[in-house]
């Protein structure tokens, strides 16, 4: 019994010391982090934070990720939910084809479409651009979406459609007004999925977001440690890191059940 | 209500599918072909050079060590995640605390990940050389991305520290779904508690962790974004934590030699999913069903 809890004491030391010990230099000076990487700083250095917020740009990269991760978001859920019910609720030939050619995607590494990719978005003129981010996320977040309310949409029952349809709504009716919001346990879930997926993007930015000023938050804050390298800003590194963390981690603290739900529902699909 | 059913179904399908034919589809067939060429994105039209692109891949030795590098990553990474995450899910029955801390550096950006590790490794002022110190081993203090020997495995450490969370979740939740009843009759019949782990837990559920085998597998051969990130140059002293996705990265975006880079994409994919297939065929059990 004593060894099963220390065993877990120390892997839960593991995982958080990092971190506190990173909110901890966020506070200290250069010289405070260099002398001793253990001692607590003397008066906490709150300007860290602003230098970072400011000069390093992190408020910028953190209003840049809101946007594009906002936008791709919204479109994924509204095509990635429509998609998946048309291809679940209705006959049409070519219906399994389009289905497994949508999911097909989910097979492919990213790495693949890498290089056509870059020059599909340079081509639309959309290189570093707010909107041109959002679709390939939108189009790369699309294949797991349809895969996992495809499922969802089959399992409603039809009966209540049905009755819709004989009171004379719509197909469009139908579905935002009836089966939409019976779907809303799987869109809780796979949108948890997907704003993690992409609020934590860091492959498609690199390539394809040259442009500083539209750096997303993950790829500003690597590109800020990667060129400073040894020696310069590290207390601002730091409170730029722990800035980068803490909007998840706030997400964590009020939603964490439905977040690991969400998560592993998605990865046992 | 049968009628506009063509036209709803158009409406509605046609703004997906164009998204997805454009930004995933297309680039995934170009790929295909542009390995076939030798093209520098400058000349307007490709040249074909058949598969001399993957032929000189294997006499490149940058992607040959990044290939024993994902390699390595492959053999270590999904069994140590696999088994950590199997013993702390066991331990972790009824405390459910550790789990919620457990599972949080899931959420982070691998990006934010190597940011923070690469602080932890930093020779003079990082947190791993200042904890051995206040350990008085101060002989183990080491420049941990900066030697040739160690970098690797500095990379391989952040893999497994990164991942372990979220099987333990995955496993603890598919350990609750086993009935008690079951293992407490293994238990009055004498069976030790690692005999009904192996003998019980495991096989009922096997199928999470044949999962886990899969998706860790997959992982391993990525490590781009550490590997960027964590290491000099990038790709580590000597080249030691060069893996494909950087050698990939690399001649695309450094060298603009697209066609080769996109052999080593293809390359990957097939990598990929030979690894799939194979993982899914060796962890193959029979299905344990309770009735």
């Amino acid at each position: 019994m004593r060894i099963k809890h220390a065993v877990l004491t120390l892997w839960a030391a593991l995982v958080t010391l990092p971190l506190l010990w990173a909110f901890m230099s966020s506070f200290k000076t250069d010289a405070e982090i260099f002398d001793s990487p253990w001692t607590p700083p003397a008066t906490p250095r709150f300007d860290n934070w602003s230098r970072a917020w400011e000069q390093a740009s992190i408020g910028q990269y953190l209003f840049n990720t809101v946007i594009v991760v906002g936008g791709a978001l919204a479109l994924t859920m509204l095509l990635g939910a429509l998609t998946a019910y048309c291809l679940a609720r209705y006959e049409f030939p070519g219906n399994r084809l389009l289905y497994y050619t949508l999911v097909a995607g989910m097979l492919f590494p990213v790495f693949l479409a890498l290089v056509p990719l870059f020059f599909v978005v340079d081509n639309l003129g959309m290189l570093g651009t707010y909107h041109g981010l959002t679709l390939v996320y939108a189009a790369y977040a699309l294949p797991f979406t349809v895969f996992f309310l495809h499922g969802f949409f089959r399992s409603l029952p039809g009966a209540v459609a049905e009755a819709a349809f004989i009171d004379g709504a719509s197909h469009a009716g139908v579905f935002f007004r009836v089966m939409l919001p019976m779907a809303r346990p799987g869109m809780v879930s796979v949108g948890i999925f997907n704003f993690l997926g992409l609020w934590n993007q860091y492959l498609l930015p690199k390539v394809l977001n040259p442009d500083p000023d539209h750096y997303v938050l993950a790829q500003g804050l690597a590109e800020l440690a990667v060129s400073r390298g040894y020696g310069s800003d590290w207390s601002g590194l730091f409170a730029g890191l722990i800035i980068a963390i803490l909007p998840v981690l706030l997400a964590y603290v009020f939603f964490q059940r439905q977040i690991r739900a969400g998560l592993t529902s998605g990865a046992l699909k | 209500m049968r009628h506009g059913k063509y036209r709803f179904l158009v409406g509605a399908l046609i703004v997906p599918l164009a998204l997805y034919g454009v930004f995933v589809l297309s680039p995934y067939v170009q790929a295909f072909q542009l390995s076939l060429t030798n093209w520098n994105g400058v000349d307007s039209a490709p040249e074909f050079i058949g598969l001399e692109n993957f032929s000189r891949l294997w006499s490149d030795p940058l992607f040959l060590a990044g290939l024993r590098h994902n390699g390595l990553m492959l053999l270590v990474v999904p069994l140590a995640v696999i088994a950590v995450a199997l013993a702390l899910a066991a331990a972790t029955k009824g405390t459910r605390v550790y789990r919620v801390v457990y599972f949080f550096p899931q959420l982070l950006s691998v990006a934010i990940i190597a940011v923070l590790w690469q602080f932890v490794y930093t020779p003079n002022s990082g947190l791993l050389n200042g904890a051995l110190s206040a350990l008085g081993l101060d002989s183990w203090r080491r420049s941990w991305l900066a030697e040739p020997d160690l970098a690797l495995w500095c990379v391989i450490v952040v893999m497994i520290w990164s991942s372990v969370g979220f099987y333990v979740v995955l496993f603890s939740a598919a350990m609750e779904s086993v009935p008690e009843d079951i293992t407490e009759a293994a238990a009055i019949d004498g069976a030790g508690p690692v005999t009904v782990f192996r003998r019980i837990t495991l096989p009922l559920i096997w199928e999470s962790v044949q999962v886990g085998w899969i998706y860790l597998g997959i992982a391993a051969l990525d490590g781009f974004a550490l590997v960027q990130i964590m290491t000099v140059g990038p790709g580590g002293p000597d080249n030691s934590t060069e893996v494909m996705g950087l050698g990939l990265y690399r001649s695309a975006f450094n060298f603009a030699k697209f066609g080769y880079a996109s052999a080593m994409g293809v390359t990957i994919f097939f990598l990929t999913l030979s690894i799939a297939v194979l993982l899914l065929r060796v962890t193959r059990r029979e299905r344990v069903e309770l009735a």
